[in-house]
């Protein structure tokens, strides 16, 4: 079991989402940064939808009452074991009475902690994502608070083995090997950061100034950013015509331009449909970047093909399995 | 029969990872029960990488991974590769079967402590409550599409006699089961919910549940009628047959 002892800000349980409940009305949820959840899953051992710890802001403190393989990707939580800190991007085995502490966010926003075998938690349609709105999937559909004891589920057998087996006879608090997923986290620090998005087909249709001011603006995000949406500010955009449009489908990372000219992007928690004129929609090889920006911080957008959008992401899907291979090849150790 | 050369449909980019396919038509049961037959006929695709087909009021929205489509070449992009797959398969025959959605009858208590805006709108209507009731029981609704929450019905089309903007200031909370009216449209609230819409009375049913299959009640396409209760009667479904 792992105990918590104190829960962070927002800390919950996430997979890569509910996929295919959509027309039903159901949102899709799961990782802000999926990227980075299913790095730190193939870490372990795990298949890469596998549900694991999604913290925001300020970390958690959990206890393990058992041996426990982890892994640590995303937002950097300056992440410790007593007086040691834990590194990133690799698989880290842990003694049973470990008590694993994360302090303030201090590169991005989101971390993620994938544990070996998954957070053992009932699926619901399909996935284990909290949907915070509704109150279901995810630890009883609602953000960890302190005293919540979460299983996770057993392990692959034998994954591994050697970093338990060093553990056993070390008075480290951990082992890890020496290698680590190269991740590039300095990513995370750029500001303004660049978000790369396809134009909708309504772009074509809007001002000449309201395109060059959407492309040409730092924008701020907005205090009110959360899970469902994040709000831009730094200059309102007009609009040819306060029409709101029927509503259609949207997609993790639509950017939205409702009546006040304040664009709002969708994130993981969006509604399945929505009214308001599209500009584009964000890079899916840039969301994990956009899924790791903080209130206050600063972004630009910028308009890319949707074929050079689409071969971006086949190149991304590449190197992931190029990482689950080479992962798999150390696995055994 | 769906004749899809009268519907001009047209495809566009939703994003790298999605698309949209759009009807040029008005919204209304005719068009659902085209967006319906559209829906059905990219779900029994069963396209490898496509996880989600979403209908909407004039639109099917359809989500995938370019990395699992398959055959994308070096001159066409995973895009171009699904809609002329899509294309193929809709067209193959020029028109597409239609089938009537499902009918469903939901008993609705109106007014007082169950539809608190019913006294008020009428009022603003200038019409009868009794008479508000009939007209709002009267038709038969199309489901336009489920959104804005999970399980949540757009229907219409709604008499003209009975549409008004939303109310002015929104309810941080509205009961689950709520039967209300805003614009065009008339529609019951899944779950406790903030919202806009006038309330004009409440259904013992549960339109949504995450653990029931299908998590939802109404389905795109499908049809609705309301029929008036007391509240009696409300309290009797609520403790047993009200699922």
């Amino acid at each position: 079991m792992i105990e918590v002892l104190r829960a962070g800000v927002l800390t919950t349980v996430q997979d890569l989402g509910r996929s295919g409940f959509q027309h039903h009305g159901v949102p899709v949820s799961g990782a802000m940064d999926p990227l980075s959840l299913r790095t730190a899953n193939l870490l372990v051992g795990n298949p890469e939808h596998a549900a694991a710890l999604e913290f925001t802001l300020v970390g958690p403190s959990l206890a393990f009452d058992a041996d426990a393989l982890i892994a640590l990707c995303g937002g950097d939580f300056g992440a410790r074991l007593g007086d040691t800190p834990v590194p990133m991007a690799r698989p880290v085995a842990i003694a049973a009475g470990s008590v694993l502490e994360f302090a303030n966010c201090r590169l991005g926003c989101r971390g993620y902690l994938a544990v070996a075998g998954g957070i053992g938690v009932e699926p619901v349609l399909g996935s284990r994502s909290t949907y915070l709105r509704a109150g279901f999937g995810g630890f009883e559909g609602r953000a960890l608070k302190r005293g919540d004891r979460l299983a996770a589920d057993l392990p692959e057998a034998g994954v591994f083995p050697g970093l338990h087996g060093r553990l056993s006879v070390t008075a480290a608090s951990f082992v890890s090997p020496h290698w680590a997923a190269s991740l590039h986290p300095e990513r995370m620090a750029r500001s303004p950061q660049i978000i790369r998005f396809v134009a909708a087909r309504h772009w074509e249709s809007l001002h000449t100034d309201v395109r060059a001011r959407f492309l040409g603006t730092d924008y701020r995000l907005g205090a009110d950013s959360d899970r469902m949406g994040y709000r831009l500010e730094g200059g309102t955009l007009e609009q040819a015509s306060d029409a709101t449009l029927l509503s259609a489908g949207v997609a993790f990372g639509t950017i939205q331009l409702p009546p006040d000219g304040n664009p709002i992007v969708l994130m993981a928690d969006r509604q399945t449909t929505g009214g308001y004129p599209r500009l584009g929609e964000v890079a899916g090889v840039d969301l994990p970047l956009l899924g790791q920006l903080k209130p206050g911080d600063s972004l630009r957008f910028e308009k890319i093909a949707l074929a050079e959008a689409q071969k971006l992401w086949l190149v991304q899907e590449q190197a992931i399995a190029q990482l689950h291979e080479a992962i798999l090849a150390h696995i055994r150790e | 029969m769906v004749d899809l050369e009268s519907l001009h449909l047209s495809f566009s980019p939703l994003g790298d990872r999605a698309l949209l396919v759009e009807l040029a038509a008005e919204p209304g049961p005719e068009t659902s029960a085209s967006v319906r037959a559209i829906a059905d006929r990219l779900r029994t695709m069963a396209l490898q990488g496509v996880s989600d087909i979403v209908p909407a009021f004039c639109s099917v929205a359809l989500h995938y991974d370019p990395a699992l489509l398959g055959e994308a070449d070096g001159e066409r992009t995973p895009y171009d590769v699904l809609v002329l797959s899509l294309q193929e398969s809709l067209f193959e025959t020029g028109a597409l079967p239609q089938e009537d959605g499902r009918l469903h009858e939901i008993p609705v208590a109106y007014g007082g402590r169950f539809g608190e805006d019913l006294d008020a709108l009428a009022a603003t209507l200038e019409m009868g409550v009794d008479t508000l009731i009939e007209l709002h029981c009267a038709p038969t609704y199309s489901v336009y599409m489920l959104g804005f929450a999970p399980g949540f019905p757009y229907l219409g089309p709604l008499d003209q006699r009975l549409v008004v903007p939303r109310r002015a200031s929104p309810r941080t909370q509205v009961p689950a089961g709520s039967v209300a009216v805003a614009n065009a449209y008339t529609a019951v609230y899944p779950l406790k919910l903030p919202g806009g819409w006038h309330l004009l009375g409440r259904t013992p049913m549960t339109l949504f549940d995450p653990h029931r299959d299908p998590p939802a009640l109404l389905s795109a396409g499908d049809r609705v009628r309301f029929v008036p209760i007391d509240a009696a009667e409300f309290a009797r479904l609520e403790n047993g047959a009200g699922t």
